[in-house]
């Protein structure tokens, strides 16, 4: 059957069980988006192209499944190259479908030419500069495949105009067909070094599971949780894999890093043994590296062997996928004689007379003891800093100002559980992730390693796309909002009924908080205003419903009344203290030992 | 590039990648991006067409080697990394010099005779030679041209394969 290349590409993303793409047409990819009007592909029309690459991230987080979108040449292609080198960070799978110029014209500086490749290529996968129809169907499937197996992430191909527009011969390729010789993701981690990693935890006095984001990808939530409940091993989850372990589960520490709960980030740096799942030691969760979980030997796991010994040396380091390597020390701590989960009930570290006090029957057998009983004492202790390094605030009862984590845990306490949270980047983005409680993977899309403000708009959009039967709210800030917000027009055009609480407090909050901190409170272009724009009218005009609360008296009812919205998105514009700061905090580039705790717990004595 | 060859920050890897577009700039920019220093570099395609071999002799410690073999083998391209050790492998480099040879052509033939060097280009008293050899081998015979009056000259990466025995 001879077709076009334009139609061979929809062709591809059909067999690859695309459902929805995101993209905006223009001169270069025209020939592509003639065959979607008879594709079964929803395709959603952005009105800024960044606002595709975000939706099909925010898709791509909460389904697992890859995030596709399209743009044109040009200024089409570099407005996708934010989400882009968000996606490479966060290891998300995307695949990004740009046009080109024709081939005849290509390096001649033509009308919206721009090197796509070249650009993208430290920020993707891999791409690829297709130079013939035929070539379409295979190379779609390759990009499939490199985006979403080993360490997912982001991928592109370019398609030059005359190829879209020429003939080839349809075929779809058996997986053989692939050409990458030099693309061999690992799976299975080396059963020596499972069993060495397994040893260890049994012998530790002062473990912790470092989760990554790595657990999410991997689907490895389910095993996580058993490795935690059998061992008695607490649990960390990183900004990346907030949700993969359940906030309210005794065992869980919450986030650790420069905003992260005291317990967690101080459990890791007194910790004898970090198990790091899937996770790769950013800057923001080791603070200062060389100080950073001094004592503490090291299992690392990770599907990319780059990221072993890149950053801290581990002393067992297992290139393999979370979830297999996980269910194989499972397995490995069944041969070293560890009973399930059934007789080592987790021990809640609410409080140390929880702690458990007597030893299991069978725990004979095992030289060491049970690691439950052994880590008590180790429990106990972080039962104690939790106690007395909380997360607080203070709601004034006055009204004189809504603080942004009241707003975050009425909004948490008002919503399904299962509710997923979109987030920019900046103080709303830490609130969110420190007051939210995740109990459900997947439930979290926010811009981690790249940091990339005006994310939460479009991301919860994707999300919703993902995920409709699901509420989706994006906490999101004033400055944040103003860099994406019309895309609120593409869902109020496609119907997705996506909810947006800015915690407006006329500020760059994060960076406002940094001057007040480091810069002596000289405050250097970071005022917004509270007016400017309006929010209330600005979501009107693009069709949603605009919501202002200035007292705390009235926003739970604004949140009621958002809940009960469904066909159409609602943005509610909350007036929140702008002289509120993130705590605790680690500074950039200090040890996690100096961690500063909220000023009102300052004279509580430390670990 | 004298005396700096042998230095135990050089190593000296083997990359065998697909020979397919843009896959030099591939390994440029990782190069480029990582902050990873390249001291010389040789690109051809192998005698299946299908591949082509890069050998970069790279600048860096122990510990960050380890990255970049790393992070180059997690380009797609790149199907396998080697490292070759000075003594596992045979390496050489061809130089090309263009020296002033005024009277004293006879001790310049001396020196070609002893290194299996050759006179590839002469005029107007300037002889251009050309010898290939392992690395501190030229390194020694771009000192001793020195002695002649280099005017211009250039040495290629370097190019290795691994010892049979």
């Amino acid at each position: 059957m001879e077709i076009t290349g334009a139609q061979a590409l929809i062709k591809s993303l059909e067999m690859q069980s695309v459902e929805v793409m995101f993209g905006l047409p223009g001169g270069a990819i025209l020939p592509v988006y003639d065959p979607i009007i008879d594709s079964s592909i929803r395709h959603i029309l952005v009105r800024h192209e960044q606002g595709a690459g975000h939706m099909a991230e925010g898709y791509a987080q909460v389904t697992g499944r890859p995030g596709v979108a399209m743009a044109t040449s040009g200024p089409g292609a570099t407005n996708v190259v934010t989400p882009l080198a968000d996606a490479f960070m966060d290891s998300i799978p995307l695949v990004v479908v740009t046009g080109q110029v024709p081939t005849t014209s290509i390096g001649t500086d033509a009308f919206q030419e721009s090197d796509i490749t070249g650009i993208t290529m430290g920020i993707t996968k891999h791409n690829w500069l297709i130079t013939k129809a035929e070539d379409i169907p295979r190379v779609v499937s390759e990009a499939f495949h490199v985006a979403t197996t080993g360490r997912p992430g982001p991928v592109l191909i370019d398609i030059p105009k005359d190829v879209a527009q020429s003939t080839m011969e349809w075929y779809w390729p058996t997986p053989d067909d692939l050409d990458l010789p030099g693309y061999r993701p690992v799976r299975e981690g080396d059963p020596a070094l499972v069993r060495e990693a397994a040893e260890l935890l049994l012998a530790a006095e002062r473990p912790v599971i470092y989760a990554g984001g790595g657990i999410l990808k991997s689907r490895a939530s389910a095993a996580l949780l058993e490795l935690a409940e059998r061992t008695g091993i607490p649990v960390v989850t990183t900004l990346m894999a907030r949700g993969c372990f359940p906030d309210s589960h005794p065992l869980c520490l919450g986030m650790p890093g420069m905003h992260g709960t005291y317990t967690a980030v101080t459990a890791m740096q007194k910790s004898d043994l970090l198990i790091a799942l899937g996770s790769r030691f950013d800057d923001r969760v080791t603070g200062q590296v060389g100080s950073f979980a001094a004592g503490a030997r090291v299992i690392h796991v990770d599907v990319d062997p780059a990221e072993l010994n890149k950053v801290r040396r581990a002393d067992v380091a297992i290139a393999g996928d979370c979830r297999l390597v996980i269910e194989e020390m499972l397995a490995a701590l069944d041969a070293l004689g560890l009973p399930h989960s059934a007789d080592t009930q987790a021990t809640p570290g609410g409080s140390p007379a929880d702690a458990p006090t007597g030893a299991p029957a069978e725990a004979g057998s095992m030289a060491a003891g049970l690691p439950r009983e052994r880590l008590a004492p180790w429990r106990a202790r972080l039962a104690e800093w939790q106690e007395r390094f909380p997360l607080v605030y203070n709601q004034p009862e006055d009204g004189s100002a809504l603080k942004p984590q009241f707003v975050i845990e009425q909004l948490r306490d008002a919503t399904p559980e299962d509710t997923i949270v979109a987030s920019g980047v900046g103080q709303h983005q830490m609130f969110a992730s420190q007051w939210w409680r995740f109990d459900h993977p997947y439930t979290w899309v926010n811009s981690g390693g790249l940091g990339t403000m005006g994310f939460a708009v479009p991301a919860a959009i994707g999300a919703k796309v993902g995920r409709p039967d699901k509420m989706v709210w994006a906490v999101d800030g004033d400055g944040c909002f103003q860099m994406t917000a019309q895309e609120l027009v593409t869902a109020s055009a496609e119907q997705i009924p996506v909810k947006i609480a800015i915690l407006n407090n006329a500020y760059l909050g994060m960076v406002r908080q940094w001057q007040e901190m480091f810069y002596e409170e000289r405050y250097s272009e970071v005022y917004l205003s509270p007016d400017l724009p309006d929010y209330v009218g600005w979501a009107e005009s693009m069709g949603c419903v605009g919501i202002r609360v200035e007292d705390p008296a009235d926003v739970a009812g604004a949140i009621d009344k958002a809940n009960q919205i469904n066909d159409r998105p609602v943005v509610i514009d909350f007036r929140t203290d702008a002289s509120e700061k993130v705590f605790p905090m680690v500074a950039a580039g200090s040890s996690n030992d100096d961690i500063m705790v909220d000023p009102s717990l300052e004279n509580r004595s430390r670990a | 590039m004298t005396s700096e060859s042998m230095t135990s920050r050089h190593h000296t890897l083997t990359v065998l990648v697909e020979n397919k577009p843009a896959v030099l700039a591939r390994v440029a920019s990782l190069f480029s991006r990582r902050a990873y220093n390249i001291f010389s570099l040789a690109v051809a395609p192998t005698d299946d067409p299908r591949f082509s071999r890069i050998t970069i002799v790279v600048d860096v410690d122990e510990s960050p080697l380890e990255q970049v073999i790393k992070q180059l083998d997690k380009l797609i391209p790149v199907v396998s990394i080697r490292e070759l050790s000075a003594e596992g492998s045979c390496q050489r480099e061809l130089l090309l010099a263009t020296v002033e040879v005024g009277d004293a052509r006879s001790e310049l033939d001396t020196l070609l005779g002893e290194h299996k060097g050759a006179v590839v280009d002469e005029g107007q008293g300037r002889v251009t030679v050309s010898v290939a050899g392992a690395p501190d081998d030229l390194d020694r015979i771009e000192a001793r041209l020195g002695s002649f009056g280099i005017v211009e000259l250039q040495r290629t990466g370097r190019i290795a394969l691994p010892r049979l025995a």
